[in-house]
């Protein structure tokens, strides 16, 4: 087993390789677009990115479980829709009381899908599904056919967007970007050291297995449908501060967005693989291609046609190349094995 | 087995009960309820979902799943008008759609049969990349002024008070009953939606079986895209969007499991019935469109949650007895 091997693991290389795509991405756009190096190119990336970032986190933690969670849109519409009015009702609201209360009304709709999914024993695809168009229903319902407006809402949350966290030199690192790198970092970490987390990874790779060893299979699926709630509050939060309209219509397919996401960034649809970054990376690449198709002056029309092959070769490039790949690493494991007691016989 | 058929059996006599309940309060609700031309048009009005819901059927059983059927009908519909627009006389228009259904099912199916790939990872691409396609033909252009033939085919009655699309409707119920209960492919289907890996091994050519349900939907999604079209008589790049997701609901509520191997086409015609006729009276009621679609997502979770407490209920109840 060479040094590469023994410090890099497959799904590294995978996150690598979306890197460079990235990369290259940039490289390609910047070389058809006039001024495409600015900061402001990278502000106009960075904060569309934001918002699906901070959601596919979530739907991360549920896919790892075999789970999917399809109502994260209308779970984004629904708390950023809830919180505009309440702030626009109560303009002395304390901020972080404000963001509580939108992580909290994610969470609390996370809940009904975690427990109808653990204990219910209801297919995700079905629950979610159904509370897609029952959330939405909910607050169309509710709503009145009224509009939350940005003259209604406080300074602080019209000026949220543009606030500027790190300034480094003239790049401008703003707050929503900040927050979802933030979370990302945050959930990497803990999905990557906590052996709380890692009982994610476990159940998606054998439910049964991981029940035998006496993992709790309801909790841990229940657990990762209130979390991808409570992060698509937290998102359904920063849409109301980049976007400050917001219409009982907010967040609509935003669940396409979502998955997609997560599928470019090489978390495995049937469980058990994947990560955080991966995610963010997939968010990232599909939000690059999207800013700059818009700013080559191609047809917008052209862009789902291209979002669709990018996710098609994203797949299948996992599915190919990262099964030879972790063949390649299991035999160089192996190797090391059978290698390890000849050495020990002549000390 | 005899469990599994009992279980079937309640699941239909659930949908059947359902309907029965919702039609009598229906027709008490409103007398305009229980006339001919108020099922006719119930029918009429989300006839090519319900044409699309049988091959997500026929989909669902074999394990796997296609979200992009409603891209495909937008497909179809706009290279049917694309190519009417550009000189094709309507007939090869609407060839050209079909052939451009089956060409995404190709698609579809090489990724998925032969790659390996998850269908839902494919199609989700697809749902993507084929409504793409459509929005590159038509930008955000309407076309429309089809001859008159073409419209008709969607608006006017053909049998008796029959329009084409229901006739085409009640042909294809019986075909893919047929195909799914009582032929060779019908076994394989539920063979490979039960255990794909068992019927691997037990000499299913299982690429075969996913080939042709992959193009079989997008072929019928197809022929519900240019029905659309004629229904509607014109044609714009975001048409039938997001109608997979009813679709779907509409084949899960028909007791078909999302898991694969088990389910029917009578409990999903049920199913369809069931949700049309509620649809129906709630409008009937001045129900808004959104109520509808909620209750209707709130029976698709109870649907499946009421046998499952039920069950756990007797469990226990079981338990206690010993």
């Amino acid at each position: 087993m060479n040094w590469l091997q023994r410090h890099i693991r497959p799904e590294q290389i995978r996150e690598l390789s979306l890197l460079l795509l990235i990369v290259i991405a940039i490289l390609v756009f910047g070389s058809l677009i006039d001024g495409y190096y600015t900061f402001r190119t990278f502000n106009r990336i960075a904060s569309s990115v934001a918002i699906i970032t901070v959601v596919a986190v979530g739907q991360t933690l549920v896919v790892l479980t075999r789970n999917i969670d399809l109502s994260v849109g209308s779970i984004v519409g629904f708390t950023a829709y809830f919180v505009g009015t309440l702030i626009a009702s109560y303009n002395s609201i304390n901020p972080l009381l404000a963001v509580v209360i939108a992580i909290l009304l994610g969470a609390g709709l996370g809940v009904v899908n975690g427990a109808l999914v653990a204990w219910g024993k209801v297919p995700a695809v079905v629950v979610t599904l159904g509370t897609l168009a029952i959330y939405r229903g909910v607050l169309v319902d509710l709503s009145g056919a009224k509009t939350v407006t940005t003259d209604s809402l406080p300074q602080w949350l019209i000026d949220l967007p543009l606030l500027n966290v790190v300034p480094i030199g003239s790049l401008d690192i703003r707050a929503l970007f900040a927050l979802a790198l933030i979370i990302v970092v945050l959930f990497h970490l803990g999905a990557s050291y906590l052996s709380f987390a890692r009982r994610f990874y476990a159940i998606g790779s054998n439910p049964e297995a991981a029940q035998l060893i006496g993992l709790p299979l309801k909790g841990v699926v229940f657990f990762a449908f209130v979390i991808c709630g409570a992060l698509s509050g937290l998102g359904g939060f920063m849409m109301l501060a980049r976007f400050g309209n917001i219409t009982v219509e907010a967040g609509r397919g935003l669940e396409l967005n979502v998955v997609a996401a997560v599928v470019v960034g090489g978390v495995n649809i049937f469980g058990g693989s994947g990560t955080v970054t991966g995610a963010m990376l997939g968010a990232v690449l599909i939000g690059t291609l999207e800013q700059s198709l818009f700013r080559l002056g191609i047809s917008e029309f052209w862009l789902n046609a291209v979002l669709g092959l990018l996710i098609l070769l994203a797949v299948a490039s996992d599915a190919v190349i990262l099964q030879r790949l972790r063949a390649l690493w299991a035999r160089a494991e192996l190797k090391l094995i059978a290698d390890a007691p000849k050495k020990g016989s002549q000390p | 087995m005899t469990n599994a058929a009992a279980t079937l059996k309640r699941w239909e006599t659930l949908m059947f009960a359902l309907l029965v309940v919702i039609i009598a309060l229906n027709s008490l609700d409103s007398r305009y309820f229980l006339s001919i031309g108020n099922f006719i048009n119930l029918f009429q009005l989300s006839i090519e979902k319900s044409i699309v819901v049988l091959t997500m059927t026929l989909v669902i059983i074999g394990g796997e799943i296609d979200l992009s059927v409603a891209s495909v009908m937008g497909l179809a519909a706009c290279v049917a008008a694309w190519t009417f627009q550009h000189g094709a006389p309507m007939p090869l228009a609407v060839l050209f759609a079909l052939v451009a259904g089956v060409l995404a099912g190709l698609n579809n199916a090489f990724w998925i049969a032969y790659i390996g790939l998850p269908s839902l990872a494919v199609t989700l691409a697809g749902l993507i990349g084929y409504r793409g396609v459509a929005r590159i033909l038509l930008e955000d252009r309407a076309i429309g002024g089809f001859p008159d033939w073409f419209n008709r085919l969607g608006q006017q009655a053909m049998i008796g008070p029959l329009t084409a699309s229901i006739v085409i409707f009640f042909a294809l119920f019986v075909f893919f009953a047929i195909v799914l209960h009582g032929s060779a492919l019908g076994r394989l289907i539920y063979a490979v939606g039960s255990n794909v890996q068992a019927a691997r091994y037990s000499g299913v050519r299982v690429g075969i079986v996913k080939t042709d349900l992959f193009v079989g939907s997008a072929f019928v999604a197809a022929v519900a895209g240019v029905l659309y079209a004629a229904r509607l008589g014109s044609v714009r790049g975001d048409m039938a969007d997001g109608f997979e997701l009813d679709v779907i609901t509409a084949v899960l509520l028909g007791g078909v499991s999302i898991f694969g191997g088990k389910g029917n086409l009578v409990g999903v015609g049920l199913a369809i019935l069931v949700i049309l006729n509620l649809r129906n009276g709630m409008g009937l009621a001045n129900i808004t469109g959104n109520t509808q679609n909620y209750v209707i997502g709130g029976i698709l979770i109870l649907s499946v949650l009421a046998p499952n407490v039920w069950q756990d209920i007797r469990n226990k109840w079981k338990g206690r007895g010993t």
